[in-house]
């Protein structure tokens, strides 16, 4: 029972990782048909700025030493505003472009990060300790959970909710729903594409610094590479969740988080190094019975 | 003065021309009937005005202002409202939603808020599913819905592509009537694109016949419905 509890707070939180993650793509995907492979650089971007630029192993710690509630909010807005210049200096150029070319040049966005931060931190990953007591573990009906998992679920419950109230309560959101479903007519209706656009911009990096943070908790490391694995991921889940797709990618994203930790659990030791080849395994599976993702909305078909 | 005024513009996909030269102007209140066979650029035309597809030359002028550059949102809040072809709802939004979206450019809440019970009475089924999502209307309740959500923005001009497609006749019918009530409460002026002439010489009106991308007629509905060389326009050919 315990082990088993353990388990589903693991899944839970692996996949709220994935599930914020497939959010911010899916959002932005949404409205302008970009799948935005810079993603998972912003995550790095932020963890980054933690720390003063130095190529020294010993991180030294910026932004990192100010108290919880000034550094969330600046990392979140240091996420939003990455995003947010990225749309207006490169994607926007790139409005009436092929899909292929835009995820292109979003490849290339990415790299330039990535050089970026290698040219001013070195590629080795850094120590850095955010909140270490949070790593301690909490009772919860005999099993004993990392206080950080529970955090993590709880502030993935609670921006989902949040940006649910605040795509179906306000005029904003009415407008990016509008918008992500059909780009044209929407704009044919007085609804301003770039407000919109940076909108879900902001939002998408705020999302990326979110994931960014619980990274750096989780790990204590700041690695130039560490949100690749999550932006694969991610994809894979807002493929799998119908691209355009917001609660699809959420539930798939939670749906892989699951897949991943149940195939740790239970695959025979000797397998286990295996897991992922599981995981694309099921992935490959799911897209072969259903190609168009398995919440496939309306809106995935091209626009015209 | 015009309210609508379309000055010689040529409209390209790549090197395809889909419009070439076309020109006409509408008269505040008035209904105009752009018509003609498959591919005669009518539907680009709409988009044209719309600031969809801009023009690479020529000028629109609308609401006494040049078109230019502008994007369909900036021509929407002049007071162009546009129902596509094909309806183009949002499906998975609800109705209300959609009627509200039709609304979120007006500044004048009290006035909208008032628009919209008024929809809801003119289309007493819209008001009746209300918060159902709007993929799930039928056709013809779609292309209320459609119509309804443009008027939410309070347009001078309300511009409609083929609001008869895939319509049972007994529903072109009651869209034509809702359509045409609405011109006369609301002085509304109506664009209105059909691939036949039947309803123009129904409804009355001028018409402007396109083939190939230009002109090639225009007059009163109804008398060149009865004109020989109108058929022989429509088809590029002489009778058979």
């Amino acid at each position: 029972m315990q082990a088993f509890l353990q388990l589903i707070f693991d899944a839970l939180a692996l996949g709220s990782l994935y599930a914020l993650g497939a959010l911010g793509i899916a959002l932005i995907f949404g409205v302008m048909r970009l799948v935005n492979f810079a993603h998972g650089d912003y995550m790095a971007f932020c963890v980054f700025a933690l720390l003063w630029p130095s190529i020294d192993a010993g991180a030294i710690v910026f932004l990192g030493n100010l108290p919880f509630y000034v550094l969330i909010p600046l990392v979140l807005a240091i996420g939003a505003l990455l995003s947010v210049l990225s749309e207006i200096l490169i994607f926007r150029r790139f409005r009436n472009a092929n899909p292929a070319t835009m995820m292109i040049a979003s490849f290339a966005l990415g790299f330039v990060i990535r050089h970026f931060l290698l040219m001013l931190y070195s590629s080795r990953p850094k120590s850095i300790s955010l909140w270490s007591e949070l790593s301690l573990p909490v009772e919860i009906l005999g099993a004993r959970i990392p206080l950080l998992q529970v955090i993590t679920i709880i502030v993935t419950i609670a921006i989902l909710l949040a940006l649910t109230a605040f795509l179906k309560r306000t005029r904003f959101g009415l407008e990016m729903r509008a918008a992500a479903e059909n780009f044209t007519m929407a704009r044919m209706l007085g609804v301003q594409a770039n407000r919109v656009i940076l909108l879900a911009f902001a939002i998408s990096g705020m999302l990326a610094a979110a994931i960014g943070l619980i990274l750096a908790t989780f790990s204590g490391t700041a690695d130039i590479q560490m949100g690749a694995n999550i932006m694969l991921i991610a994809f894979i889940a807002t493929v799998i969740g119908g691209l355009g797709n917001l609660t699809g990618a959420v539930a798939a994203g939670f749906m892989i988080g699951a897949l991943s930790t149940v195939f740790q659990a239970w695959l025979p030791h000797d397998a286990r190094v295996f897991r992922d080849a599981f995981v694309y395994g099921s992935v490959i599976l799911v897209l072969l019975i259903r190609p168009q993702g398995l919440f496939a909305s309306k809106s995935a078909k091209q626009r015209v | 003065m015009s309210l609508l005024a379309v000055d010689g513009i040529t409209v390209r996909y790549g090197r395809l021309s889909a419009l070439r030269g076309v020109s006409l102007t509408m008269a505040p209140g008035e209904i105009l009937f752009v018509t003609g066979p498959n591919g005669a650029g009518k539907s680009t035309l709409l988009k044209a005005i719309a600031g969809v597809v801009p023009p690479v030359e020529g000028k629109i002028t609308f609401a006494g202002k040049t078109n230019g550059a502008d994007g369909p949102e900036v021509i929407a809040r002049r007071g162009f409202s546009m129902v596509p072809e094909g309806r183009n709802v949002f499906a998975s939004l609800s109705i209300e939603e959609n009627l509200r979206v039709g609304a979120g450019m007006r500044t004048d809440k009290a006035e909208a808020a008032r628009d919209l019970e008024s929809v809801y009475e003119e289309f007493p089924m819209l008001a009746e599913r209300r918060h159902m999502a709007a993929g799930m209307l039928s056709g013809g309740q779609q292309q209320m819905l459609v119509i309804g959500r443009a008027l939410m923005a309070a347009p001078e001009l309300m511009a409609i592509d083929e609001p008869s497609l895939g319509l049972a006749p007994k529903i072109i019918d009651q869209v034509y009537e809702i359509l045409l009530r609405l011109r006369e409460k609301r002085s509304l002026t109506l664009l209105i694109v059909e691939q036949s002439s039947t309803r123009a010489e129904m409804t009355g009106g001028r018409m402007i016949l396109l083939r190939g991308g230009e002109v090639v007629l225009e007059g009163d509905a109804r008398v060149l419905a009865k004109d020989e060389s109108m058929r022989q326009a429509y088809f590029g050919f002489g009778d058979h």
